[in-house]
């Protein structure tokens, strides 16, 4: 009776939502199976680590109050009388900068293993979409808890945005909602982090994800070109259930990192924000901007006839429109993939980014 | 001749101020070593900043390039004043309310009046010119205001400018007074607040002595120079039994515990032990000695409790507990801590004991928010092996799924 009471509810829906062809699809789809397959794993947890991101973050919204009087207070209170408040603000905050770097990594996998060619030039923007946003997410969830650090830190966040030309100037003021850093920034910054963010994060997810079962995954050309060369096809793995049991035991083990990472070191909370008192020293952004801070911190006052800061800020928007538009000049006109001309930009990049944040976050 | 001398000044100061030329810093800059030291300190003179030139001072015509001329008798050139006329040199200008005003909306203009009074006065007064006049403290020549950190006067500065007479065996050795008053004074909490944390409100030698009226507070006034600041204490002696003991005995109030010069950090031990300033007079097992005992014992316990506190507190926050809000609730501890001391002055047992009480229950309750931190990091520590233990032997568990799915024959 039971069995067959499942068996009209699965027909039923099966009618409706077309589960059929979703069974269809995820019965034959594959995963390349090569020495590099472990790396695929980092786009799972990245999303994976995004999922605890809303889970969490809709928790710790119960209780967070975004005013300069009660933000402080509101985040000591989840940590102190919430039970269980604490790891889920740790949780929040440790998963938020594992995503981060676990987005890193993907990217940096999907550089180093060629991913990024036709037809996957679309699926590579917006990964670099997702990456910016997930660095929003982080420069506009840093601000909330309203403790000193992350109120100068905001300061100095779009002091920097102020010194660009033009657009520089209203740029700060509509982030921060006026002339300076204040309750007007908090609520702002709030509001993109629970609502703008989100919503374009998901848009961007949902055609990445689209757009990664479309084409599938890809192999490394060195896969390709021996799999041309013995005239075999690839070997590939079943995401389901053998890829998919895999990808688990990696949410899993991320699961135990960020578990222990929240028990053993809690996310502090830090001294509440006093707008009138002096910058503490020792004021630095988050490790994901502290590559840029530093590099900002080195450069001379004025280069030639531009102010060391602008040229800075240009610079690095330059690299981050040469680094989106990779799949594009990674091909030559012949349409042969440049391979070595990438590896070499994705070391160099990755080397400048770990070199320069180690020194920004020692000296 | 006092309006000759505001004249002087006033043209002087005219004069500089409308960019007029100014032969004496000309020519004096074109000098060498001491004739040429005046004109470069005059550099950073407060005078010469508000237009007032050397002429002001020591008369003489600046618009004329000959020395004969500029530095004539009949032009009012003065030359160097003796040293025991410096005061009323100064003071020509500087007790000279209206003059003042120019510079200042509410000059002070009591210097010389208060310096009469001062034992640096009547020496000079008396022909002594070994005491010190204006210049030995301000400078001649470049003159900084006191606010100035660079003065001599200024209050980081003031400890060693008095010091340059009066720790001076040499210079001090007719007056027959002792000279080691800057280096015990480098020995107390003034020094250490003064020195090493720069504030500027603790005292100094001027504080306690005056500045142009300098002189030794007597036995009678201690208490009330200590009592301008340290009011709450002064109230207490006052009304305890050890106030008129010490008026009789001519000892002086505040010092005789606390010494003069090199006031140091206060203790429980002075209170009781060995090197207690109450067994001075006090037998430790006289009314007095037990009192001050039971006081000692009173601190020393609110002292360990609130650091015990602190401690637990301390390693609480070092393992990433949430525990600001007990840490804020420990300075209420610490201020019946001060209060407790500072009950102390009324030499009763009962008076310190009840703020030593208020700080106990709190530092008790502090304490035990430790203590409860201490036991939900352990339980956090506790949840998180269980919790991985929990997650490897479901990832074992995925594990062998593999290996079985995988190792079926497709």
């Amino acid at each position: 009776m039971a069995g067959g009471g499942f068996k009209d509810a699965r027909e039923w829906l099966q009618e409706r939502l077309c589960l059929g062809s979703i069974q269809e699809f995820v019965a034959h789809k594959t995963v390349p199976l090569h020495s590099a397959t472990p790396w695929y794993f980092f786009g799972g947890i990245t999303l994976f680590l995004f999922v605890i991101q809303v889970l969490t973050g809709i928790l710790l919204l119960l209780y967070y109050r975004p005013t300069p009087s009660e933000a402080y207070e509101s985040v000591q209170f989840i940590m102190t009388r919430v039970e269980f408040g604490w790891l889920i603000r740790s949780v929040h905050s440790w998963s938020a900068n594992l995503m981060i770097l676990s987005a890193f990594v993907h990217m940096f996998s999907v550089v180093f293993l060629h991913s990024y060619r036709r037809p996957r030039e679309v699926t590579w923007l917006s990964g670099i979409v997702l990456l910016g946003l997930s660095l929003a997410f982080g420069f506009s969830g840093y601000l909330l808890p309203w403790n000193t650090i992350s109120y100068f830190a905001t300061k100095v966040g779009t002091d920097m945005a102020a010194s660009l030309p033009w657009i520089g100037e209203p740029l700060a003021r509509f982030l921060r909602g006026g002339e300076d850093v204040g309750g007007a920034t908090l609520t702002r910054f709030f509001g993109f982090h629970v609502a703008v963010l989100p919503g374009a994060m998901t848009l961007f997810l949902l055609l990445h994800l689209a757009l990664v079962q479309k084409h599938g995954i890809s192999s490394p050309p060195k896969v390709e070109q021996e799999a041309r060369r013995a005239s075999k096809p690839i070997p590939q793995m079943a995401f389901f259930p053998n890829f998919f049991l895999r990808e688990l035991m990696a949410w899993y083990a991320a699961l135990g990192i960020l578990g222990a990472l929240a028990a053993l070191f809690p996310w502090e909370l830090g001294v509440k924000a006093d707008p009138f008192a002096p910058a503490p020293a020792g004021i630095r952004p988050e490790w994901y901007f502290l590559a840029p801070f530093y590099t900002l911190k080195l450069l001379p006052s004025h280069v030639w006839f531009i102010e060391g800061e602008l040229l800075g800020l240009l610079a690095f928007g330059l690299l981050c429109v040469f680094w989106a538009l990779l799949p594009f000049w990674a091909v030559n006109r012949a349409g042969a993939l440049r391979t070595r001309l990438v590896t070499g930009a994705g070391v160099a990049l990755l080397s400048y980014l770990a070199v320069f944040s180690a020194l920004g976050y020692w000296r | 001749m006092r309006m000759t001398v505001i004249l002087w000044a006033l043209t002087g100061a005219a004069g500089l101020a409308m960019g007029a030329r100014d032969s004496c810093v000309e020519c004096h800059s074109a000098l060498s070593g001491d004739l040429q030291a005046p004109a470069v300190q005059m550099e950073n003179d407060v005078h010469a900043r508000r237009g007032l030139g050397c002429a002001a001072c020591h008369g003489g015509d600046p618009s004329s390039d000959d020395p004969q001329v500029s530095m004539s008798r009949a032009r009012g050139f003065t030359g160097k004043p003796n040293r025991l006329t410096i005061p009323k040199f100064c003071a020509r200008c500087h007790s000279d309310a209206a003059f003042m005003h120019r510079f200042q909306p509410q000059p002070r203009v009591d210097q010389y009046a208060q310096y009469m009074t001062s034992i640096h006065g009547k020496r000079i007064a008396s022909g002594d010119a070994a005491a010190a006049v204006c210049t030995d403290c301000h400078g001649t020549h470049g003159v900084r205001a006191v606010k100035d950190p660079l003065s001599p006067v200024h209050p980081l500065r003031l400890p060693e400018t008095c010091g340059r007479c009066h720790a001076d065996p040499q210079h001090m050795a007719k007056y027959g007074i002792p000279t080691n008053q800057l280096a015990e004074f480098r020995k107390s909490v003034h020094w250490e607040a003064l020195e090493k944390r720069g504030d500027l409100s603790a005292p100094s030698c001027a504080s306690c002595h005056g500045n142009h009226g300098a002189t030794p507070p007597g036995v009678a006034t201690v208490a009330a120079v200590c009592g301008t600041c340290h009011v709450l204490m002064q109230q207490l002696y006052d009304k305890s039994p050890h106030r008129p003991v010490f008026d009789a005995m001519g000892a002086a109030g505040c010092v005789v515990c606390h010494s003069n010069h090199a006031v140091l950090r206060t203790s429980p031990a002075m209170l009781a032990g060995p090197e207690a300033v109450c067994s001075r007079c006090h037998d430790a097992t006289s009314a007095g000695g037990l009192a001050a005992a039971q006081m000692g014992a009173s601190i020393q316990k609110l002292n360990e409790a609130l650091n015990r506190s602190r401690s637990i507190l301390d390693e609480a926050s070092k393992a990433g507990m949430e525990v600001s809000e007990a840490v804020m609730r420990t300075n209420d501890a610490a201020e019946a801590l001060v209060k407790a001391r500072v009950a102390v002055h009324a030499f009763d047992p009962k008076a310190v004991e009840q703020p030593v009480q208020e700080g106990l229950a709190v530092a008790a309750e502090t304490y035990q928010a430790g203590v409860d931190a201490m036991r939900e990091r352990d339980r956090r520590r506790i949840g998180l092996g269980v919790s991985l233990i929990a997650i490897l032997i479901t990832m074992a568990g995925l594990w062998f799924t593999i290996r079985r799915l995988e190792s079926q024959p497709r």
